[in-house]
């Protein structure tokens, strides 16, 4: 699975890295990193829960 | 069977309120595998949209003023398979026969999730006068925004979030805009004084006058508004007024229930509020938040999603509930810059550990007693959820202090 992020959408809000902050972090733009675009297996869960909670919608997961 | 029996596997399940909380409720009921009838009940006749940006994004010059919806009709009624009562105010709720009064019909439920989310509160006496606004719905925005597109002067009173997001869209089209606070300093019962006074320096630094200590003793005009009279006795010409002056939690028509109410339906920290089935979940719900063992009341969209899903998981599998457990966070946007606060604001004292409250960019750290419980952020994205975490940790203050020596300054610091 990988991660899509749509930085059209994204504003930097932070819900994701709340959840996973293994995989997602913003910097002092507002700017999204995706520190990992394959979902690593054991962050597999907090993956889902952060593309199904982002406030923007700027989060997809890809197979 | 009686409608006192307990039953552990509810067949049905309603809820009230059809914003954030509401549709996040169903989603996890489904999500959680429940096969049973839902019902999604709500006064306003929009599907379930998103409320953040209608202070923001909606007030643009250009931007379009349709909601941002998170789910079609079909998606929420084929897919999901929730029948839809929109545009039809719950009137009241009978615990013990377990149903909610819609219109003049009962709606039955095994399991009921009461998210009926806090109304603004307005000016006395100003019910009918045009150009006097809150903003809280669809509706609100869009008067709002016509008012903006013609070039209002803009006053908003009260120095909260949304008004101060209504002003900086004032003063990013150019127009004259003032904010008036009936206290000394603004955003004191958010973030304290010294750092509302902080941050209320946006408002200063971009054209917008700010009134502090000024109570609005009159609305002028008749029919429309043409100003604003203070305490000292000035007056600020208006064609647009916002108030913004909080929320009060919509337990109005839970009166007569015997559901307890104290500034929001009380709930324990699995959010069950006090009537067999019933749970409660966003800006109405007052829960006992076990991370910093109080009760509270957070109106906040995290908190909203995350109470929504809670609520209902907890609702159709009653013997698998868990507490819902959060550092309360939220974010605003501001001429530009974003404010961000996790956690609660304690009176305990806080320390600024990067950037500087008179500048474009800071973090202040909050303590009560030894611990962390709160974290303020200007501009200061790459920080805040760190601390977040710390403080759903427990982190002490001097560990949260410790941590943020090993991290690198917010950007002024180091240009």
């Amino acid at each position: 699975m990988r991660i899509v992020l749509d930085r059209a959408k994204c504003t930097g809000i932070g819900i994701c890295e709340a959840l996973a902050p293994t995989v997602f972090e913003v910097d002092d733009n507002g700017e999204l990193v995706v520190l990992s675009t394959e979902v690593p297996e054991e962050a597999q869960n907090e993956v889902t829960e952060a593309v199904e909670g982002c406030p923007t919608m700027a989060l997809r997961l890809q197979s | 069977m009686s409608a006192a029996t307990v039953r552990t596997e509810p067949r049905s399940l309603v809820v009230v309120g059809a914003s954030l909380a509401g549709l996040r409720a169903v989603e996890a009921a489904r999500k959680a595998g429940f096969s049973g009838r839902i019902t999604l009940i709500g006064d306003e006749p929009h599907l379930p949209y998103d409320r953040p940006p209608l202070s923001k994004d909606l007030l643009a010059p250009g931007a379009p003023t349709d909601p941002v919806t998170f789910r079609s009709h079909a998606e929420l009624v084929d897919n999901l398979g929730v029948q839809l009562l929109l545009g039809t105010p719950a009137t009241g709720l009978d615990p013990d026969a377990r149903v909610v009064h819609v219109g003049g019909e009962d709606v039955a439920y095994d399991a009921l999730v009461v998210a009926t989310g806090a109304a603004a509160r307005g000016l006395p006496g100003t019910e009918g006068l045009a150009g006097v606004h809150v903003l809280r719905t669809l509706d609100d925005a869009r008067a709002v925004r016509r008012a903006l597109d013609e070039g209002a002067r803009t006053v908003v009173v009260g120095a909260g979030f949304i008004g101060s997001e209504v002003a900086s869209a004032a003063r990013e089209r150019g127009l004259p805009a003032t904010v008036v606070e009936a206290l000394p300093t603004p955003l004191a019962r958010s973030v304290g004084p010294d750092l509302g006074t902080a941050l209320a320096l946006l408002h200063t630094r971009n054209g917008t006058a700010l009134r502090c200590g000024q109570a609005v003793v009159a609305v002028e005009g008749t029919g429309r508004v043409e100003g604003i009279r203070l305490t000292d006795g000035t007056v600020i010409d208006a064609d647009l007024v916002v108030v913004g002056v909080g929320a009060v939690p919509r337990t109005d028509w839970l009166a007569g229930s015997e559901l307890p109410v104290d500034d929001g339906v009380v709930c324990d920290e699995f959010l069950r509020a006090g009537a067999p089935g019933v749970y409660a979940a966003g800006d109405v719900a007052r829960w006992h938040n076990l991370l910093f063992d109080r009760s509270m009341r957070a109106e906040h969209w995290s908190a909203a999603a995350e109470q929504g899903a809670r609520a209902a998981r907890n609702a159709v599998s009653p013997a698998e509930a868990r507490s819902y457990v959060t550092v309360p966070y939220f974010w605003s946007d501001w001429y530009g810059s974003r404010i961000q606060f996790a956690g609660i604001a304690t009176n305990d004292g806080y320390e600024i550990v990067s950037g500087d409250p008179a500048g474009d960019e800071f973090v202040a750290l909050y303590r009560e007693g030894d611990r962390l419980t709160g974290v303020l952020t200007l501009n200061g994205q790459r920080h805040v959820m760190k601390y977040r975490r710390l403080i759903a940790q427990h982190a002490r203050f001097d560990e949260a202090i410790a941590f943020a020596r090993t991290v690198a300054p917010t950007r002024s610091a180091t240009r």
